[in-house]
């Protein structure tokens, strides 16, 4: 059964601050989704391999031909705060 | 007489080269719909009629020239707002989002845009994707147009609901678990999710990459087979997208069915049908067997376990996807002492109830010491259902469920629930997790809201799917529209 500490400990992993009363209803609900999906426990998949996609992947490679791609200030159009051609963040440490 | 804002694409498309009618006058008559219903659908997040008012202009010169213009010329579309497109802000239903404005173009924008994309505005969806009502959208709801007091299906509930209402003709959706299907259902289209991998995913806005696809909404099943071919093909740009032939979706529609093996499964007519839903699907068999197809009820035993598998992968994929959004690049940013708090509080302010329960599943279910039983395990189950389908697809050419197990329920039934929400998506989320096709068509009526038919194919083979959906649209002749009273017909 998933607890409220679990559910502080994950919303830490995801980076999203939380209320209270957030904390008490996510408990409450992300409890009924994983009973929910315990099913899956029940199969035997013992010589089973996972599938990731669908598509049988590879690795898709090209020549590396230089293409007009987008200019500094697009890049930058939709920065929340930017400095001197740079996207500008609080400190880090 | 029918109005140029009910017509299907096809129609439009033939009578403007005749020259019976001008791009103007069919955008005319779609923007005096916007300008009479929208207050009460609310289909749009954002409106682009100017843009769409230059492409039609666009149109009426080149035919006057004797030029082509191409086939999505003056035929206005709603885009959902999960696509970018380039000048025009990209929301996906989000503060988060709210000021974002792309400097591109998704690849099936851009492929539009060379047909002459004519586009109405940006349609309104749960937000990033999440949600199978359109009540998850950060700008409020969409309303069904066939009843104002029920919900138009999600996540392309504002697609939908704009072709229903005759503030589009057709538009684009994005399907995860349903979201295309689902709402076309509930609003009484034809929707199709392709294959996986056949339509380019560049520029959609990523909510589980390994599940989702772009596709059509459209009033018939010979529009939706032109729109498919106007989006569908390889794209260098997505490493997933598949270098295939495509086969003319619309040349094939009228080869019928007859000798075609249908299979049913037992395991998505169980699920809380009511009894309209399967009443409309058995009718469908009987018509099946009119015309010429042997149906036989079959199992796929693991669909069972599908939801479940879903509720974690789709999440898992999500929290990964999601953890761009972080204030620095684009998007909301609320600030803080440091990096980490500027994170919390910009993703606390910018993602509504839904989107964090998802990040919050995903990141659980990956998270060490429960990663082997939730992730590792659905991957596993996502192998056997791959199985199951291909077997079943040995003995028959399509399978057919219902596309929900009810019709459109009432604005704010299941908000509080995110399991009953998650249940409404039971048959049509075991199709992307294998990957396969699948289309919704009108197949009838429960207390006045439409039944949506579910027809599932072979990998690629969205030719049969299509015969198949053309065949039966045609002997089911579903006719109706949204009332008057109720809804806004």
């Amino acid at each position: 059964m998933i607890t409220e500490k679990d559910v502080e400990y994950v919303a830490w992993l995801a980076r999203l601050e939380l209320t209270a009363e957030e904390k008490e209803r996510f408990t409450r609900q992300l409890g009924q989704v994983l009973e929910h999906a315990a099913k899956i426990k029940s199969l035997d998949t013992g010589d089973v391999e996972p599938t990731s996609h669908v598509v049988p992947l590879r690795n898709v490679m090209r020549d590396d031909v230089v293409e007009p791609g987008l200019t500094q200030e697009e890049a930058l159009s939709n920065a929340p705060r930017r400095e001197g051609g740079y996207f500008a963040v609080p400190r880090i440490i | 007489m029918e109005e140029l804002h009910q017509a299907k694409a096809w129609e439009l498309m033939e009578m403007m080269r005749r020259r019976e009618v001008s791009a103007a006058e069919i955008l005319h008559s779609v923007k005096g719909r916007v300008e009479s219903v929208e207050e009460r659908v609310r289909s749009y997040i954002t409106l682009t009629l100017d843009q769409a008012e230059r492409a039609a202009r666009e149109a009426d010169k080149a035919l006057a020239e004797g030029k082509d213009p191409g086939p999505a010329a003056g035929i206005p579309m709603a885009v959902k707002d999960v696509l970018c497109t380039k000048g025009v802000p990209t929301t996906c239903g989000s503060r988060i989002l709210e000021n974002y404005t792309p400097v591109y173009d998704a690849t099936v924008v851009s492929r539009l845009r060379r047909e002459g994309l004519t586009m109405v505005g940006k349609a309104n969806m749960d937000e990033f994707a999440m949600g199978s009502s359109t009540e998850n959208s950060a700008f409020g709801p969409t309303r069904n147009p066939w009843d104002l007091e029920r919900v138009p299906g999600g996540s392309s509930g504002g697609s939908a609901a704009a072709v229903a209402a005759g503030e589009a003709v057709w538009a684009l959706g994005s399907d995860t678990g349903g979201s295309i299907r689902q709402p076309a259902s509930f609003c009484g289209l034809v929707g199709l999710k392709p294959t996986y991998g056949l339509v380019s995913r560049y520029g959609l806005v990523a909510f589980a990459s390994s599940l989702d696809q772009v596709g059509p909404i459209t009033r018939d099943v010979r529009d939706c087979a032109l729109l498919l071919s106007l989006i569908a093909g390889h794209d260098p740009r997505d490493s997933t997208s598949l270098e295939v032939e495509l086969p003319s979706y619309a040349e094939g529609l009228e080869g019928g069915i007859e000798g075609m093996k249908v299979g049913v499964p037992r395991e998505l007519m169980q699920e809380g049908l009511t009894p309209g839903v399967r009443e409309c699907v058995e009718r469908c068999l009987s018509l099946f067997r009119e015309l010429g197809a042997e149906v036989e009820e079959t199992t796929l035993p693991h669909l069972d376990y599908a939801l479940s598998a879903y509720y974690i992968i789709a999440p898992a994929e999500a929290s990964s996807n999601l953890a761009r959004y972080d204030g620095v690049r684009y998007g909301l940013r609320v600030e803080g002492e440091d990096m980490l708090e500027m994170y919390g509080k910009t993703r606390a302010a910018g993602f509504g109830a839904e989107v964090k329960r998802r990040i919050m599943l995903g990141t659980y279910a990956l998270s060490a010491g429960y990663y082997e039983a939730y992730y590792g395990q659905a991957q596993k189950v996502r192998t056997l259902i791959l199985g199951d389908f291909r077997r079943a697809f040995e003995r028959y050419d399509v399978l057919v469920s219902p596309t929900s197990p009810t019709p459109a329920f009432r604005l704010g039934e299941k908000v509080e629930d995110p399991l009953a929400m998650y249940l409404s998506d039971v048959c049509t989320i075991p199709v992307n997790l294998a990957g396969i096709p699948a289309i919704s068509i009108p197949c009838g009526l429960e207390d006045g809201l439409p039944v949506g038919l579910q027809i599932m194919g072979k990998v690629l083979d969205e030719a049969t799917l299509l015969r198949v959906a053309r065949a039966m649209e045609e002997a089911i002749g579903f006719r109706e529209r949204p009332q008057v009273g109720r809804g806004v017909g």
